[in-house]
């Protein structure tokens, strides 16, 4: 059996294991839904950000779809570890990568399937996108690789974690990164010290390069510095997952 | 029948074969070379207390650990350098149940099916019978979450079976069990044995491993301490023996002089008496007492147990390995 079809099985269980988790699904999709709905009806607006504020909003609030599904991600990477089926799977000669690699892509279907939900809400209340086929396209491909990106780190850091529990806590600061960047309110309406780490953070050129996707008019500097920011981020995640990894099982 | 012959002569080769093991922690030696053969289609146990290394021993002999001296041969295959050869031959159920709690019993043998390179019959008949020889049928739609420690273990024995391994390796598969459920691990180990396959189990209990095992080897930090036959390890334990406890140091001593064969304990007030725990024996030592005017504080009978042959073999109790 190849690593790519136990890869497969892995994603399976993997997608099980969210799938089954109340808390996860919570989180995963409906916690973006519920923001959105806290943002437009109670806080919307209070924010002049020039258009309507879910035109604005909703390219950042996928981005905190894909966050708030990490969660699950890293307690259920821990949870391998921790709980010794891992060892099972070891002694079964399961692909290692087969192991981590279901994790990323189970990872990367839920935050598809939060931010389809997400654009249906967002529909429903105005959502009025220029974007044509192809930038739709493009907003797919930005989520995906940054579904990847933040998929690999957060396995790096549920690998890393002592417990199921301080595993759930490590990818917390990736689920607040967003709050503190364009994706609810422009950078340059931020005090001075956060604007500045809001406008230099990794997340505000991926919302910007969104917003342009789906406005109709990416900005290329955005995309290149989004795309750079993801790989960048991808490939730091995976060394240091595979490194955790072999050190730990 | 000509074709069976050699099968017949494989089996009366080693399963396991280890010679020199060493394994440490940093500074912390676990295993101080350890050396033991597991003929094919026995049951060899590795009897010890907590810390003893067994676990270690189970995760160096299933390439989940390497070691630092020595050398394993497990299924004629080198852990080190055979790994994949030794996987495929082998099984394994740890010390705690690795079954995926938010599957179900069945999708926890089908995930072991659509795993395993070596399923190559329907799998979905795999995983009935397995369900079946388990008495898991009933629970086979419910996550394993909700489970009983002792269906937790069946079923992670089951999902270490698919596949046919022919070595079965068993780190304390009775530990935390309620006797009931201990008794039906130890059948189902049993009729596993009667397939002709070979099993390797640890263990802190000695019924447990005379029970089961063929041989028993007593692990004692890091080093094997006996090796041999559950017969032949208990006579080098002692016996049956009266405990009986003094409340004075004075009166321990006036025992021991009356009651010639005994050992006494100064530190704790004990005096250790051999006899068969019949009545008749009890009767006489007491009587011998009371001719003496002493009384004890208390009186028990003891039958030895792991912290028995521990005494004997190295002459500390299990508590000082617990450490």
């Amino acid at each position: 059996m190849s690593a790519k079809s136990h890869s497969l099985v892995m994603l399976r269980r993997n997608f099980r294991h969210i799938a089954r988790n109340p808390t996860s699904v919570f989180n995963a999709v409906l916690m973006p839904i519920i923001l959105m709905l806290m943002f437009v009806y109670m806080f919307g607006d209070a924010f002049d950000v020039g258009v309507d504020y879910i035109d604005y909003a909703t390219p950042g609030l996928m981005l905190l779809a894909v966050c708030y599904g990490l969660g699950a991600t890293a307690t259920s990477v821990n949870s391998d570890m921790t709980k010794g089926i891992i060892n099972r799977f070891k002694v079964m000669d399961v692909s290692r990568g087969a192991v981590l690699t279901g994790h990323v892509v189970a990872s990367v279907l839920t935050n598809v399937i939060a931010i389809a939900a997400l654009l249906g809400v967002a529909f429903l209340l105005g959502f009025s996108p220029s974007a044509s086929p192809l930038d739709w396209l493009g907003v797919a491909g930005v989520v995906v690789l940054l579904g990847f990106a933040a998929g690999w780190i957060t396995v790096a850091l549920g690998l890393s974690a002592k417990s199921p529990e301080t595993a759930g806590l490590a990818a917390v600061p990736l689920v607040m990164l967003p709050f503190f960047s364009s994706a609810i309110v422009p950078a340059e309406k931020m005090g001075p010290g956060l604007r500045e780490f809001a406008e230099y953070q990794p997340f505000t050129p991926i919302i910007e390069t969104m917003r342009g996707l789906i406005n109709g008019a990416p900005d290329t500097g955005n995309v290149v510095l989004a795309v750079s920011w993801c790989v960048v981020i991808a490939l730091v995640g995976y060394l240091w997952a595979r490194a955790t990894f072999q050190k730990r099982a | 029948m000509t074709g069976r012959i050699p099968i017949v002569v494989r089996m009366t080769t080693s399963a396991i074969a280890v010679s020199g093991l060493r394994k440490a922690y940093r500074d912390k030696v676990v295993l101080d070379g350890i050396d033991l053969e597991v003929r094919a289609g026995t049951v060899f146990a590795l009897l010890g207390p907590n810390g003893a290394g067994k676990t270690t021993t189970v995760n160096v002999l299933t390439t989940l650990m390497s070691a630092d001296g020595g050398t394993v041969r497990v299924a004629g295959h080198d852990v080190a350098t055979e790994a994949k050869a030794v996987r495929a031959a082998i099984g394994v159920t740890g010390q705690f149940a690795a079954v995926d709690e938010l599957l179900t019993g069945q999708e926890n043998l089908q995930l072991m099916v659509d795993l395993n390179r070596a399923v190559s019959r329907d799998g979905s008949r795999v995983v009935a019978d397995l369900l079946e020889r388990f008495e898991l049928t009933g629970s086979a739609d419910k996550p394993a979450s909700t489970y009983s420690g002792g269906m937790r273990r069946k079923l992670d024995l089951a999902m270490t079976l698919v596949g046919n391994p022919r070595i079965i390796f068993l780190d304390e598969p009775t530990t935390g069990l309620d006797p009931r459920s201990r008794r039906t691990m130890w059948s189902i180990i049993r009729g596993l044995v009667a397939d002709g396959v070979t099993i390797f189990l640890t263990t802190q209990y000695l019924e447990e491993a005379d029970q089961l095992a063929d041989r028993i080897a007593v692990l004692d930090q890091g080093r094997l301490v006996a090796q041999g036959t559950a017969d032949e390890l208990k006579r080098q334990i002692p016996g049956t023996h009266v405990r009986l406890r003094f409340t004075t140091a004075a009166e321990l001593d006036a025992a021991a002089r009356v009651l010639t064969d005994s050992t006494p304990d100064p530190e704790a007030l004990t005096l250790r008496v051999p006899g068969d725990g019949g009545t008749k024996s009890l009767r006489a030592l007491l009587d011998r007492l009371d001719e003496y005017s002493l009384s004890a504080e208390e009186c028990s009978v003891h039958t030895p147990d792991l912290d028995d042959v521990f005494l004997a073999l190295t002459g500390h109790t299990t508590e000082v390995d617990a450490k």
